[in-house]
């Protein structure tokens, strides 16, 4: 991981025409994909302790797209926005999509991201801080998550997802799937 | 509230001063402060003792005869197998009582000799004072940066033990000692080689910030506050707190004139308001604070005049 | 050749605790989620109940936990320190790490059976102190601070039966650690009462034009040019001016990279390598671990140690070898 070249950047004619469609659908994906972590994790959230109850706005800079998360274990909220100006936050983690996703995936560090400026915190440094340690340790997989959230049809989407991930990962080099240690 | 039963005591000096400065310095203390203990000897840095080594016992004699209770105060970092013999020595000569500033010196200290224990070891709870006291502590000088939640229980227990507590209550907090020295780092020296270059400066070394913001000060190994400890408007509360010493941090300028004022204080002929006006006309430059015992940070000023 | 160097690797979460054990670690040393421990950071440490089942984790693979009790408990409330060293040892833990003489002398005497480490934060740096803690405690080993040379630590462990641990890679206090107030000067928190040191709760980074600015406190600690690596706002790594100098007047934002010095460690009579980073997340565990136990175990052979190259692990992405070469005095 230390040897990773530049994190890689979403393409852009991707980001132009995510651009283009209207937000309804991100957001009714967003609050379903937040709820199921929600109940399915219910440590991470517990994690948080006080910081549950602040808005973090992650923000993917190669993206059109804003995820104002709060992740309150009582009730957990997600806003997608176009963009964080104008929006209510404490605290702001930047950077690119695949840095996020290796953050979540364990396939980076979170200091190291950030001693590289590849990452960017604002704010409530210790909520962000908060945020990426229960995170951290939930070791969650948002390929799975994400296959998940379509029930019934998860296990074919499931089984797709899993050859095809590796493929894109690959071809990417973005963390697509949780990263699991050698056994030993 | 009678604050008259408190003692002061004088730190030992934590700068480098050429040793005319310090025998002159212990010399006047002897001869005309008002204060009832007097901690010398080096503390931060065993290179700098050879140069004064010989006033020592001469200025302990003489605060000795000026009746006041001497203590010789050990190393706070001990590593060299030089400094490791010089405080085995320390503690074995029985002619003066002894401070500690590192639980070394508990190795050479004869059972059921008493000593004191410096602010640079760590005395957070009840339960370590005790462990000192069954060592054989009598006075026990508290870590600067506790505050008053921590101080309060901790005296009233030394109160019950008969062990005499002690707050560090006016000049530069020391923060912080390394290995490294950073009078030399500033100079560009190493520290074997470091021509003493601390010295030159009598009170420590200021340190800004970037947008020039007072914010440190450096003593060659050690770090210290900008700001000056001043508890003068803390003495009613902490009195009442079970706390029985004062310790008065030696500083460039009129010293014994801080001495002065804080027994005024102590004696009850000026009001804490009155006395913080005093220090602060004698030390227009310098800014006061309490916030480690008051909060909410070291680095709080004192505002204008204390409650 | 003496016995293999044990390698104790940090933990500040479940998850990061079976990445450490299952990279290599001989030993993982952990804390509960309070002020107990030294690493009191906000989403980080160990329920009760996640202790006991990282402990069986770790015990089913071989490895060892120890837990860290390792601030100074505040005066009145002695009670939360001294119930965490019981259900460490109640939970399984191997040993204790402590550094408050009141808590060990509770803990001597209160949990005769419990094995006794001295942490960091006692900041024994002689022989004479180590002994103290093991006749009066019975302290079995001794974290050394790091302000002290490869010769001055073989000193040591000549002078003393007590194992030694010495740290080999991660962040760097320069100060001699729990002899430290630059924390709670400049924000009211400090490692040694509520185990935090320069908490991300007073750390505000701000844009100002180009540069990313940095303040602890309402402190400017460093200001760093667009493209430069940007260190988190160590109180004692930062830049300041004094004597019309600029620059790092304490220590520069590096970590600590010992690797190349294992052998000369261990010959110094060293019995353990510690790894800090309980902040950190599982892949730097996962990566410094599985790095070190190759370093530990090509030592054990007496082959040659390879570069570990983990320098983009670093704060500020540059090591250093710290206070074991003399020079960096």
């Amino acid at each position: 991981m230390n040897s990773e070249p530049a994190i890689p950047i979403f393409p852009r004619l991707g980001a132009a025409l995510v651009a283009r469609l209207p937000l309804a659908p991100a957001q009714l994906a967003a609050e379903r994909l937040v709820s199921q972590i929600a109940a399915r994790h219910p440590d991470l959230f517990a994690r948080l302790g006080d910081h549950a109850r602040k808005t973090i706005a992650i923000d993917p800079t190669d993206t059109p797209l804003v995820f104002l998360l709060t992740p309150d274990p009582d009730l957990p909220r997600v806003r997608v926005a176009r963009a964080v100006a104008g929006e209510r936050w404490d605290a702001r983690i930047a950077g690119p999509l695949a840095a996020l996703l290796g953050l979540v995936h364990g396939a980076f560090d979170g200091d190291a991201l950030f001693f590289s400026r590849d990452l960017v915190i604002e704010g409530d440094t210790g909520a962000v801080l908060a945020l990426r340690n229960a995170i951290d340790n939930a070791e969650l997989d948002m390929g799975h998550e994400i296959a998940s959230l379509f029930g019934p049809v998860e296990r074919p989407l499931a089984g797709a997802m899993r050859i095809a991930l590796p493929l894109v990962e690959r071809a990417t080099g973005v963390a697509l799937m949780r990263r699991a240690g050698e056994p030993t | 509230m009678d604050m008259s039963a408190m003692k002061l005591t004088v730190g030992p000096v934590l700068f480098n001063w050429p040793a005319d400065r310090w025998r002159d310095f212990y010399a006047r203390l002897a001869d005309e402060a008002p204060v009832d203990r007097v901690v010398l000897g080096e503390t931060v840095c065993s290179k700098r003792a050879p140069f004064y080594e010989a006033c020592v016992a001469p200025a302990a004699e003489r605060l000795a005869r000026a009746g006041k209770e001497v203590v010789l105060s050990s190393l706070a970092l001990v590593t060299l197998p030089r400094e490791r013999a010089a405080l085995a020595d320390l503690v074995a000569n029985q002619d003066h009582a002894v401070e500690i500033n590192d639980i070394a010196a508990l190795r050479y200290m004869e059972a059921g000799r008493a000593f004191s224990v410096g602010p640079l070891v760590n005395v957070y709870n009840e339960s370590t004072l005790d462990f000192l006291a069954r060592k054989g502590a009598t006075a026990v000088c508290l870590p600067p940066e506790l505050p008053f939640a921590s101080v309060a229980p901790i005296a009233a227990f030394a109160r019950g033990r008969g062990v005499c507590a002690e707050i560090w209550a006016y000049g530069r907090t020391p923060l912080a000692i390394s290995g490294r020295c950073y009078h030399a780092r500033v100079h560009k020296l190493s520290k074997d080689s470091c021509q003493f270059v601390c010295e030159q400066d009598l009170d420590g070394l200021d340190v800004r910030t970037l947008d020039d913001m007072d914010f440190l000060a450096i003593n060659g190994v050690q770090t210290m506050s900008w700001n000056y400890a001043c508890l003068i408007g803390d003495i009613e509360a902490l009195a009442l707190a079970d706390v029985d010493a004062l310790r008065l941090s030696p500083h460039s300028g009129d010293f014994v004139a801080v001495t002065e004022i804080f027994r005024r204080r102590l004696n009850g002929e000026i009001s804490a308001a009155a006395g913080f006006e005093r220090l602060r006309a004698l030390q227009p430059d310098v800014e006061f604070s309490d916030g480690f015992l008051a909060g909410p940070t070291g680095a709080t000023p004192l505002g204008g005049v204390p409650a | 050749m003496s016995a293999p160097l044990e390698l104790v690797c940090p933990a500040g979460t479940p998850a990061a605790l079976r990445s450490a054990v299952k990279a290599g670690a001989h030993t993982v040393y952990c804390g509960f989620a309070d002020e107990t421990n030294a690493r009191n950071f906000p989403g980080l440490n160990f329920s009760r109940a996640e202790m006991e089942e990282a402990i069986a984790f770790a015990h089913g693979r071989g490895a060892k936990v120890f837990v860290a009790v390792n601030t100074f408990p505040r005066a009145g409330a002695e009670r939360l320190w001294r119930a965490a060293v019981s259900d460490a040892q109640a939970l399984g833990a191997d040993a204790v790490i402590l550094a408050d003489l009141g808590l060990l002398d509770h803990t001597a005497r209160a949990h005769p059976d419990l094995r006794i480490h001295l942490s960091v934060q006692a900041a024994a740096a002689n022989a004479d102190a180590i002994e103290v803690y093991a006749r009066e405690f019975g302290v079995k080993r001794v974290v050394l601070p790091r302000v002290l040379t490869v010769q001055e630590i073989a000193a040591i462990n000549r002078d003393t039966k007590v194992e030694t641990e010495v740290f080999v890679f991660g962040g760097l206090c320069v100060m001699a650690e729990g002899r430290c107030s630059l924390s709670s000067y400049a924000t009211g928190q400090s490692p040694n009462m509520n185990g935090v040191c320069s908490p991300a709760s007073h750390v505000e980074y701000r844009q100002e034009g180009d540069a990313l600015v940095a303040r602890l406190g309402g402190f400017l600690i460093h200001r760093s040019p667009a493209d430069a690596p940007a260190p988190y706002p160590t109180l004692c790594k930062g830049r300041f001016s004094a004597g019309g100098v600029e620059g790092h007047l304490f220590e520069d934002p590096v970590s600590l990279d010992a690797a190349n010095l294992i052998p000369l460690l261990a010959d110094a009579g060293v019995r353990a390598l510690k790894i800090e980073g309980r902040q950190r997340s599982r892949a730097y565990t996962e990566a410094v671990v599985r790095s070190f136990r190759r370093a530990v175990d090509a030592h054990a052979r007496g082959l040659p140690i390879e570069a570990a190259g983990l320098a983009a692990l670093s704060e500020g992405q540059e090591t250093t070898a710290g206070a074991y070469r003399k020079t960096w005095r």
